[in-house]
């Protein structure tokens, strides 16, 4: 019994604090949903308009939509790069000093500011741009190109820029515990290159492969910064929704979309939940 | 050496392209911001100087740069220390399996999942209607706990998973009380993993956007700030201002690997403890 009561006592500000600043707020997120607002203040009450008005608009389906292609595309390339890389640096590099090294190398980005990061491609991108003037110079276009900047194109790639560590840790974790004689053994079967990789690799990897899909997925559907900042406006997704809302003090209905974004991001996760259980992979 | 197959150099070259996406980026800037004084925010260069780094050093006419760094110094020292704290206590807490074990660890991992601007709206609202003000100090700290404490709590999971439990027997058999055990023999073996904790703790807090955003109140943090100069600063010196503010993670990063190399060279050195058996 006193173990029990000393296990709670350390448990206690990890649970106070999530329930202060994560349970709390979304509770409060979902009361307010159903609030009013005039011009300038909110005022309790419980009506359902915020949600009629963010169901009844057409605006809503085009901007949730956007947002699930943002994450499949991002998912889709973030997968094939970061399964790439962390099959390098479990399988290729065979010194444990060389593979953390490198792995170090991946990692120390993420313990960047964000925001510079998505800065730090506009010279690149730019309409008078490294990529631009480099392509006009050997001649592969005459006019440099509109939509490499603010468009869907240059969002994409800030994401993969972003997360695409969010992949290569857990997977290369996976590969790092695969059994090396398992392998072995299928090579010794006559198993090619790609059938190890296909029937041994891969389906020992999926867990890794579902932690930095939810990860990328949820990162990528909850932004509102990055769409802001690298299409200069110009495209939607609901984290921007949002944030519109938010700047013009229109909290309730902000809260309503929040609520949706919220149960579509659950949703996406339960379904990939079943897949995988998180906690014994680490 | 053995002969390496054409796929190993296939990859290298990904592998080098993959460092160089990370990387260029952020180098073009660290070239760009010693633009000259007339030099604008692509290439080409227009003459290189220190102009832009002097500038930041000058009185500002929007925002407060200096001021929002130790800020967000601040609040990054602030959230490491609970991040590291709070982390190994709730470590310790789910080796002992309790009560709500599995419902706390839902929701931390939760806490990673959910949008952060969800958090920011909804703590943003808590305090309004309480009638408290809102300030990085507070509200914000406790945002930031958010993303930070369930990347301590997963670290403090991995190091307790693979912790060889006859250690504490050991201490245990030999008359130590719990207190001891913890302090002497279970603490010094995962040190270098709370230096991990740290790191996550104080660089998050100090790169940290979203949460902040509705949560900083009147004075800005360093990212709010540099963001807010997005919009309306034109001129090479947010690049210098990307540049210093990246040197500064750099170097903290590196001063929490120096620490964890140290201390792992001084357990290899001072300890013969076993070697005599073997």
């Amino acid at each position: 019994m006193t173990k029990q009561l000393t296990a709670w006592m350390q448990a206690a500000p990890m649970a106070l604090v999530l329930l202060a600043f994560l349970v709390a707020p979304i509770i409060m997120i979902v009361i307010v949903s159903f609030w009013g607002a005039t011009e300038y203040s909110i005022y309790p009450a419980f009506q359902f308009d915020n949600y009629d008005f963010l169901f009844g608009s057409p605006v809503t389906y085009r901007v949730f939509f956007n947002t699930l292609k943002y994450a499949a595309i991002t998912w889709l390339l973030t997968l094939l790069i970061g399964f790439t890389v962390a099959y390098f640096l479990a399988f290729e590099v065979r010194s444990l000093k060389w593979q953390i090294a490198l792995f170090l190398l991946c990692t120390i980005p993420f313990w960047t500011s964000n925001i510079i990061r998505m800065i730090s491609w506009i010279p690149f991108l730019g309409r008078n741009g490294l990529a631009n003037s480099t392509l006009i110079s050997w001649g592969v276009i005459d006019e440099p190109l509109e939509w490499l900047l603010f468009s869907d194109f240059s969002v994409v790639l800030a994401f993969v820029h972003l997360y695409t560590l969010f992949m290569v840790v857990p997977i290369f974790n996976s590969m790092m515990r695969i059994d090396r004689s398992l392998i072995e053994a299928a090579r010794d079967g006559g198993a090619s290159g790609w059938q190890v990789l296909r029937h041994v690799i891969v389906p020992l990897c999926k867990p890794g492969i579902m932690i930095g899909t939810i990860f990328v997925t949820t990162l990528v559907m909850g932004d509102f910064i990055t769409v802001r900042f690298m299409s200069g406006s110009q495209r939607a997704n609901v984290g921007r929704l949002i944030s519109n809302d938010i700047n013009l003090l229109q909290y309730p209905s902000a809260s309503a979309t929040a609520v949706v974004l919220l149960a579509t991001v659950l949703i996406v996760i339960g379904l990939l939940l079943r897949v995988v259980d998180i906690r014994k992979e680490l | 050496m053995e002969k390496r197959s054409r796929s190993f150099y296939v990859l290298s070259a990904f592998f080098a392209l993959f460092v160089l996406f990370l990387y260029g980026p952020i180098l073009t800037i660290g070239i760009l911001s010693f633009q000259g004084p007339q030099g604008g925010l692509t290439f080409p260069m227009n003459g290189v100087s220190l102009y832009w780094f002097r500038n930041l050093f000058e009185e500002q006419a929007v925002g407060d740069i200096w001021g929002s760094f130790r800020r967000s110094f601040a609040l990054g020292m602030l959230v490491m220390v609970t991040t590291v704290v709070v982390s190994v206590l709730g470590g310790l807490a789910f080796r002992k399996r309790f009560a709500g074990a599995t419902l706390l660890f839902y929701l931390s991992v939760a806490s990673l999942v959910i949008p952060s601007i969800l958090v920011s709206l909804g703590v943003g609202l808590i305090f309004n209607q309480l009638g408290l003000p809102v300030h990085w100090a507070s509200s914000g700290y406790g945002s930031q706990l958010t993303w930070t404490l369930p990347f301590g709590l997963l670290i403090m999971f991995a190091v307790f998973n693979r912790f060889d439990k006859s250690y504490e027997e050991a201490a245990r058999d030999q008359g130590a009380t719990a207190w001891q055990t913890f302090a002497h023999v279970v603490l010094p073996i995962i040190a270098p993993s709370l230096l991990g904790v740290a790191l996550f703790g104080f660089t998050l807090s100090y790169d940290e956007f979203a949460r902040t955003l509705l949560t900083a109140g009147s004075y800005n943090t360093l990212p709010l700030e540099i963001f807010g100069m997005t919009t309306n600063v034109t001129t090479p010196v947010i690049f210098a201002l990307g540049t210093l503010t990246t040197l500064f993670s750099l170097v903290v990063i590196g001063i929490f690997f120096l620490a964890v190399w140290l201390m792992s060279r001084r357990k290899d050195k001072s300890s013969d403890a076993g070697k005599g058996l073997v």
